[in-house]
């Protein structure tokens, strides 16, 4: 770069700062290719939810309309009321609720203990921990599958939502671990140096001024697990350790029922069904979307 | 005397505190190192176990043996690789795409990250019995729409060709799992200081050389992790394709997965289910050490 140029480099400084996070500078036929772009972005991420969403809502006559109608004509809610007074989808509802919620709470708990000691401590068995954590997020789930069910069959866990917490909690702990460390990391540690000062034990330290200071990071790591897909969301595992009818959770009770016969499916209330499945995940990713995304990618990947 | 004193109760004091610090360590970690070592070591290990026996007695590798004269194993590893081999490489595109584009400033950026980051958000079980009434022939969405676009004539049964019910397959893992690239990638964009941009644009570049020469090399790291773990999680894809098609039409669907599963609750041969997955776990920690050892190699330092 001569001298000449640099005058006009400074001016211009700000620009350039701006332009590759800033989609005001395009101009013309690139920022409707831009448009464009978001959009069928939007689009193809939402169809299925929101087709689902229509479907759900027209009545048994119009649902099975040749050619599809788009939006429904008529807004019917049979569909709801059916799902919601089938005892068997309540059942299936809260026993996703209480293993979701147990879940949760026991990864967050766990996950805050373990997140302290790897970001604070001097730890002997640090490198051991971290190679489990790898272990149980690097490998697909079907891997643990046999020796596992022999593990709840062996201890009559079988249909029991511990079998499901057990599991549920073991794989969610990498990404919750994962979080907290990094959460614990940007507390100064003179605060707990002054507070060691003043004679606090390191138990009450953790208590009295660490987790009033993490509520934030505790929330958003509490809605990634329930959302992650070890909670509400996992198949495999309720499949294979929830033989009882009753004990079932939601998506295999979902799945099943759209399995059943080839002429008989009763697609309207399955429709139903997914949409009040997904519905409170998909309010709890709108309300909470820059929780989740600043959580999951501040500083996330490096080397 | 005295400042040895001094000296020799402090060090008392520092092996106390580190002690304690140990201890109250092993206190905090050891309800997660105990959990992790039951539910995510021991399977392994036992799945080792169980692969070399069969009714509790020890048989060598006459499980692995009749593996390898095992038709339907062969052929559920060939569809798991294809599914692998054309939906990771898809996702990362589409992955890649869609971070470049939130990572913009523009109106409703929020709402976009949110949506983008939803499928992975919604139960894949559920979300493919959504897909399977969109795919469905004669009521289905995306019959309707081909239609009306004349790219087809007459409807299609989607699930009920093999190659079709192929296709149907990998959009809907695509459409699942494409955010968790996204997510990824996106992370990756941030670290990227944006001093380099203005550098390389008083050079003269233009927005392609930009992306190629800082942002592809940069975001490398990122990459090669979205495509381990995606390449990993497909290998082991169950939900979308039992729900969807249930490994048919006529097997052409099934993923090693699948199998493995009716080979334990339908066959009840868990030891047989051991084995596969033994043999199918060194086959893809093999494929990723060749990802890692390609990718890997020429790293970019700034």
């Amino acid at each position: 770069m001569s001298i000449k140029n640099a005058p006009a480099y400074r001016q211009s400084n700000k620009k350039y700062r701006l332009a590759p996070l800033d989609s005001k500078h395009l101009t013309g036929l690139a920022r409707i290719f831009f448009c464009l772009a978001i959009i069928s972005m939007v689009v193809f991420n939402l169809a299925p939810f929101l087709w689902q969403f229509f479907s759900s809502l027209k009545n048994s006559k119009e649902l099975y309309l040749v050619p599809v109608t788009y939006i429904p004509a008529k807004v019917s809610l049979t569909a709801y009321e059916k799902v919601i007074s089938n005892p068997l989808f309540l059942r299936y509802f809260l026993n996703s609720v209480i293993v979701s919620i147990f879940t949760t709470f026991v990864t967050l708990s766990l996950a805050s203990f373990a997140g302290y000691a790897l970001s604070r401590l001097k730890l002997k068995f640090k490198t051991a921990l971290q190679f489990l954590l790898l272990l149980a997020c690097l490998f697909p789930q079907i891997i643990f599958l046999v020796p596992l069910y022999e593990l709840m069959a062996r201890f009559s866990l079988i249909s029991k939502p511990l079998a499901l917490v057990l599991p549920y909690v073991t794989f969610s702990l990498p990404l919750a671990i994962w979080m907290m460390t990094r959460f614990f990391l940007t507390i100064p540690k003179e605060i707990e140096e002054q507070a060691m000062v003043d004679g606090f034990k390191r138990l009450a330290i953790l208590r009295k001024i660490i987790l009033p200071l993490s509520w934030p990071a505790l929330a958003t790591t509490a809605i990634l697990i329930f959302i992650g897909p070890f909670a509400w969301n996992e198949f495999l595992f309720s499949l294979s350790f929830m033989i009882k009818d009753t004990s079932k959770t939601v998506p295999v009770g979902i799945a099943l029922l759209s399995g059943t016969s080839m002429y008989e499916i009763p697609w309207s209330q399955i429709c139903a069904a997914c949409v009040l499945t997904t519905l409170p995940l998909v309010l709890f990713v709108i309300i909470f979307e820059r929780k989740i995304i600043e959580g999951l990618t501040r500083g996330a990947v490096k080397g | 005397m005295k400042k040895e004193g001094r000296y020799i109760s402090r060090t008392l004091e520092n092996m106390s505190k580190n002690l304690s610090e140990q201890r109250f360590g092993l206190f905090l970690i050891l309800p997660s190192f105990f959990i992790l070592a039951l539910i995510a070591l021991y399977p392994i290990l036992r799945n080792l176990v169980l692969s070399f026996m069969e009714q509790g007695r020890f048989v060598g590798f006459s499980n692995f043996s009749a593996l390898f004269q095992d038709e339907r194993f062969r052929s559920v590893l060939i569809n798991t690789a294809i599914f692998c081999l054309i939906s990771v490489p898809l996702e990362l595109i589409l992955g890649l795409t869609f971070a470049l584009v939130l990572h913009q400033k523009f109106f409703g950026r929020g709402f976009a990250r949110a949506v983008s980051f939803l499928p992975w958000a919604l139960p894949t079980a559920v979300m493919a019995v959504a897909w399977k009434w969109i795919f469905n022939d004669t009521y289905g969405v995306f019959n309707d729409i081909l239609l009306r676009l004349h790219l087809i004539k007459e409807p299609l049964a989607w699930l009920g060709r093999p190659n079709l019910a192929f296709f149907c397959i990998v959009l809907a893992e695509v459409w699942k799992c494409t955010p968790f690239v996204t997510v990824i990638i996106l992370a990756g964009l941030q670290t990227i200081p944006l001093e380099l941009y203005e550098a390389i644009r008083v050079d003269g570049a233009n927005s392609w050389q930009r992306f190629r020469l800082i942002t592809l090399p940069l975001l490398k790291p990122a990459i090669l992790v979205a495509l381990i773990f995606r390449s990993i999680q497909a290998f082991g894809v169950f939900d979308s394709i039992w729900v969807l098609t249930g490994g048919g039409p006529g097997g052409s669907t099934e993923p090693i997965s699948l199998y493995i599963y009716d080979t334990v609750f339908r066959y009840l041969k868990f030891n047989y289910a051991a084995s596969m997955v033994c043999f199918s776990f060194i086959f893809f920690l093999l494929f990723i050490l060749i990802i890692y050892l390609t990718f890997s190699r020429r790293q970019i330092e700034y």
